[in-house]
């Protein structure tokens, strides 16, 4: 599945709702659906927040489901990061004066099994999500 | 005193601001919600605030931004800030966050307007 929108804020809750209805064939409980919609919420958002800082760009959600397991990608081309190690650390922001909480990143991480980060300086942004659905479930 | 916006509604009791936020609490949502919040708290009177969840099913960083920068706002006057009825999954938000540590969860809104005019102090 590959979703294409473009850079504005009313589109967040699009993208994650389409996710999330995309992965209901796994039968996911309404924790897991929660986890992997604010998964989707912070990676989009930080592709609209940071990736194109207001301006107008694309963002793709492109989803994949092996076995019980969900991968999702979600691209900006948007002005990267220079230092992913350190944006990637608790509480760490760039702009705290947008209100932003440094947040983003550890909820990616505590709400799916494996998060990937990569970015290049002028060229944009990759995070890749991957959780397994239904582990629960099976103990 | 009442007001209905995008994605909230606000009512005022005394010196206490309580924001019910009736949608998801994302950054859309957080962008429509805190001009106004600011414009009510900077017009004066407010020492406290409230933000309710009864109607959120769903919440990300921009809330945490959201709560944190209004809980700056009324800190510097002295006052303190709340939620109430928090779900599930928003509590997971809360509790991953640190949030707890500075912003006091109640069950209800009359419970946290009681507890908000009490002393701070707790055992
Ligand atoms: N898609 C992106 N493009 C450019 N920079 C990014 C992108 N995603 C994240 N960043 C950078 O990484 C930092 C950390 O991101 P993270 O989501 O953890 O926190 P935040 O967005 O700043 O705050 P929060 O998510 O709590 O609102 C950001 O401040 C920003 O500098
Ligand atoms: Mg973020």
């Amino acid at each position: 599945m590959k979703l294409v929108i473009e850079s504005l804020s009313e589109n967040e809750s699009f993208a994650r709702t389409v996710v999330a209805a995309y992965i209901t064939r796994l039968d996911p409980t309404l924790e897991e659906l929660a986890d992997v919609k604010t998964a989707v919420s912070e990676a989009v958002t930080n592709s609209i927040i940071h990736g194109y800082a207001g301006k107008s760009g694309e963002v793709e959600i492109v989803c994949e489901i092996h076995g019980q397991e969900v991968m999702v990608e979600v691209v900006d081309y948007g002005v990267g990061i220079i230092d992913i190690e350190k944006a990637m650390e608790p509480l760490y922001t760039t702009k705290p004066e947008w209100e932003r909480s440094g947040m983003g990143f550890a909820f990616m991480e505590a709400f799916m099994d494996s998060l990937e980060v990569y970015s290049e300086v002028g060229k944009g942004t990759r995070v890749v999500m991957r959780k397994e659905i239904g582990k629960e479930q099976e103990k | 005193m009442q007001t209905k916006m995008n994605a909230a509604h606000y009512e005022l009791h005394q010196n206490c601001l309580v924001i019910y936020v009736t949608d998801d609490l994302d950054h859309h949502a957080v962008t429509q919600l805190r001009e106004y919040s600011d414009r009510l708290i900077d017009a004066g009177n407010i020492k406290h605030i409230i933000f309710d969840f009864t109607e959120v099913g769903f919440m990300d960083s921009s809330g945490i931004g959201l709560i944190m920068g209004r809980y700056k706002k009324v800190m510097f006057l002295g006052g303190r800030a709340a939620v109430t009825n928090v779900g599930e999954v928003v509590n997971r938000i809360f509790s991953l966050s640190g949030l707890y540590q500075i912003i006091e969860r109640y069950d209800t809104v009359p419970e946290a307007l009681e507890g908000l005019q009490k002393s701070r102090i707790k055992q």
